[in-house]
C-alpha cells in the first residue's frame, strides 16, 4: 500500500487565476458535506472578497462504479443499479435502460406497458420537481415551501408503492414492459392526485413567483447564454430557461409520446428564476401528459410475449413443457441480447439521460455508459456563478438541479 | 426533412474523408473515423451541417484484443435539423491517445476527463487532464477490462482459461 498522494497545489495552479498565486484572492474550499451542495460536491472558490472568481468543482465522491459492476450482471439484474444512480428519478433510468435494450433486441413493447410507463415517469417527473424545488427554496431561506413539497411527493411514492411494493427504487419496468400489471386502485389514486395538484401548484406560486426576496435571490443570477449552453452540452430545463426548446420527448419521441399534447415551456433570460419558471410550468404540462395517457389507458397485456426475452405467465407453467423450458432458461442464464451497441436518450427530469449499451451477444452487458445530466450540467457550474455572491451560488447549485449519484455514477 | 438532413451529411462525410459505417451500432447512423481525423471531421460536422451539441462521449474496451484494444464513441446532436449521428474512433495499443474536441465543443471537457480516468486514454492538448471520478492518487483505469471487479471470480471448467487470464494481470504501471 503506497502513501496516499497530497493533493498538489501545482496541480491545480492552472486552475486558479495569477492573483491567487500572488496573494490577491483568498482560495476557499466548500463541501463536500456542506448541505447546500446537494451531496457530496466540493467545490474550490477563488474569492474576492465576496463575489466568485473562479469555482472548480470536484465530483467523484459518490463514485461506485455501477458501470463496471453492471458489466458482471445478467441484463435483467444490471437494471436494478440503474435505479441507484439518480434517486430522484428511477423509474426514468429503468425506462432508459428499457428503451436500450428494447432497441437493442428489436423487442415490443405493448400499448399498456408503454402507457402506463409514461404515467410512472412523470410523475416522477412531478416528484423529482417538487424536491428540487423544496431544497432549491430550503437553500434560499424558504423552509415551508421544503414541508409542502415533501408532503405532496409522499403521494406521488404511495402511488409507486402500490404499483411495485418499493416507493424509490421500484425497478417496475422491465425490458419488454412492466414486471406486473398494475393494481385497481392505480387509477383512483393518480385521479385523486390529478384532483389535488393543480390546486398545490397554485399554492407554490403564490408563495414565490411574485415573493420580492425570491425575486431578488433569483433574478439575473446564474445566467448562462443559449450559444453557451448548447456548446457545454446542457438539457432539459437549463437549456429550455436560456430560451432554447429542446426536449427528447418531442424531438424524438419515444414511449408513445407522440399521441400526447404537450407544450415545452421555454424563458428568456437563462436565469435562475427561468428555469424555475420552466419547471413549475413543466410540473403542469406532466399532469396535462398524465391525465391525457389515463383516460386512453389501453387494455391488453402489460408483456410483451416474446419468451426469449419475457418470462412465461405462471399458469402457463402446469400446462406447457415449453414454457418451463424459458422459465428455467430465463431464471438460470437469462436472456441474450444480439450483437450490437445502442445510444438512446430519454428526457429525465433534469435534463437528457441517454444510455450507451454495447452487447456481444452474450447475457451480459459488455458496455455500459450513462450521459447522465448532473455530471454534464456541473461542468458548466463555473461559468454560470463567476462575478456572483458566494450567497448565490447556492441558488446557482439549485437551479441546476444535480444529484450527485447521477452525477458521480 | 430531417432524415434527408441525414443521408446527405453521412453521404457527403464519407466521401469527403473516405469513411465506412460502422455496423456495430443500431442506433444512432454511425461512421468510424481514424484517430488523427476526429477534430476535422466534428469541426465540418459542426459548421457546415449543423450537429452543434455533442451529446455522448465514452470508450469501450476491446482487452485482450490489441487491434483495435478501445473505441472511443462521439454522439451528436443537431438542433436545427433534429437528427443524431455518432463516430466511432478505434485506437490500437494499450496507452493510445488522441487529440481534445474542446475546442470544438466545451462540454467535451469533463466527458474526455472521465475517459481518461476510467480508460486511461490520453486527450492531447487538454486543459485539465485529471482523474475526475476516481481519487486522485488512484493506479490504474478501472472500466478496463483486465481491471478486476475486486473479488475472485468462480472458475469452471467452461470458463477456467477465460478468468486465469484475468487473474495475474497485476496492477499495470503507467506507460
Amino acid at each position: 500500500m503506497t502513501e496516499p498522494l497530497e493533493v498538489n497545489y501545482q496541480e491545480l495552479k492552472h486552475l486558479v487565476s495569477e492573483r491567487a498565486l500572488k496573494g490577491e484572492t483568498v482560495l476557499l474550499n466548500m463541501g463536500p458535506q456542506h448541505p447546500s451542495t446537494h451531496g457530496v460536491l466540493r467545490l474550490l472558490l477563488e474569492l474576492d472578497g465576496e463575489v466568485i472568481v473562479n469555482c472548480v468543482p470536484d465530483i467523484g465522491f459518490l463514485h461506485t462504479g455501477i458501470e463496471k459492476n453492471m458489466e458482471a450482471k445478467r441484463w435483467e439484474l444490471a437494471e436494478v443499479m440503474t435505479d441507484r444512480t439518480d434517486y430522484l428519478n428511477t423509474t426514468g433510468n429503468n425506462l432508459a435502460y428499457c428503451l436500450a435494450i428494447e432497441r437493442l433486441a428489436d423487442l415490443d413493447v405493448p400499448p399498456r406497458a408503454q402507457a402506463v410507463r409514461v404515467i410512472l415517469v412523470e410523475l416522477e417527473r412531478i416528484s423529482n420537481h417538487l424536491v428540487w424545488l423544496g431544497t432549491h427554496a430550503l437553500d434560499l431561506a424558504a423552509m415551508s415551501m421544503f414541508l409542502y413539497c415533501f408532503r405532496e411527493r409522499e403521494s406521488i411514492l404511495d402511488i409507486k408503492e402500490i404499483c411495485s411494493g418499493q416507493r424509490m427504487m421500484t425497478t417496475f419496468f422491465r425490458p419488454g414492459g412492466l414486471w406486473r400489471d398494475i393494481p385497481a386502485d392505480f387509477e383512483i389514486a393518480i385521479r385523486r392526485f390529478l384532483r389535488m395538484f393543480p390546486g398545490r401548484i397554485k399554492q407554490y406560486e403564490a408563495l414565490l413567483t411574485k415573493n420580492p426576496l425570491w425575486m431578488d435571490r433569483t433574478r439575473n443570477i446564474g445566467k448562462i447564454s443559449a450559444d453557451d449552453a448548447i456548446n457545454m452540452s446542457l438539457t432539459g430545463p437549463v437549456l429550455r430557461g436560456s430560451g432554447v426548446a429542446y426536449d427528447v420527448r418531442k424531438a424524438q419521441p419515444y414511449s408513445g409520446y407522440e399521441q400526447y399534447d404537450f407544450i415545452i415551456p421555454t424563458g428568456t433570460h437563462g436565469d435562475v428564476y427561468d428555469r424555475y419558471l420552466v419547471r413549475m410550468e413543466e410540473m403542469r404540462q406532466s399532469l396535462r401528459i398524465i391525465q391525457q395517457a389515463l383516460d386512453k389507458l389501453p387494455y391488453g397485456p402489460f408483456r410483451s410475449n416474446n419468451r426469449k426475452y419475457v418470462p412465461p405467465p405462471r399458469a402457463e407453467l402446469g400446462t406447457s413443457m415449453e414454457a418451463v423450458i424459458h422459465h428455467f432458461k430465463l431464471w438460470t442464464e437469462g436472456f441474450k441480447v444480439p450483437k450490437g451497441a445502442v445510444y438512446v436518450p430519454v428526457e429525465s427530469p433534469k435534463g437528457e439521460l441517454g444510455y450507451y449499451l454495447e452487447s456481444n451477444g452474450g447475457n451480459q452487458p459488455y458496455r455500459i455508459h450513462m450521459r447522465t445530466p448532473s455530471f454534464v450540467h456541473l461542468q458548466a457550474l463555473p461559468l454560470m456563478c463567476k462575478g456572483h455572491l458566494v450567497a448565490d451560488l447556492v441558488g446557482i447549485i439549485g437551479s441546476v438541479d444535480i444529484v450527485l449519484g447521477d452525477c458521480d455514477r | 426533412m430531417s432524415e434527408e438532413h441525414l443521408n446527405t451529411t453521412l453521404k457527403s462525410i464519407k466521401e469527403r474523408f473516405g469513411l465506412h459505417d460502422s455496423d456495430l451500432m443500431k442506433y444512432p447512423p454511425t461512421l468510424i473515423v481514424a484517430p488523427e481525423k476526429i477534430i476535422e471531421v466534428s469541426q465540418v460536422l459542426r459548421d457546415e451541417f449543423g450537429f452543434n451539441f455533442l451529446c455522448e462521449l465514452t470508450a469501450v474496451d476491446y482487452w485482450p484484443e490489441e487491434e483495435p484494444r478501445f473505441n472511443v464513441i462521439y454522439g451528436f446532436y443537431s438542433h436545427a435539423n433534429n437528427v443524431r449521428m455518432a463516430l466511432r474512433v478505434p485506437l490500437n495499443g494499450d496507452y493510445p491517445s488522441l487529440h481534445t474536441l474542446e475546442g470544438v465543443y466545451r462540454g467535451a471537457n469533463w466527458h474526455e476527463r472521465e475517459v481518461w480516468d476510467m480508460f486511461g486514454i490520453k486527450f492531447e492538448g487538454h486543459s485539465d487532464l485529471r482523474r475526475i471520478l476516481m481519487s486522485h492518487d488512484w493506479e490504474g483505469h478501472p472500466l478496463r477490462k483486465d481491471y478486476p471487479l475486486g473479488y475472485e471470480e468462480p472458475q469452471f471448467t467452461f470458463n477456467y482459461d477465460e478468468i486465469d487470464k484475468r487473474k495475474h494481470h497485476g496492477r499495470y504501471e503507467e506507460a
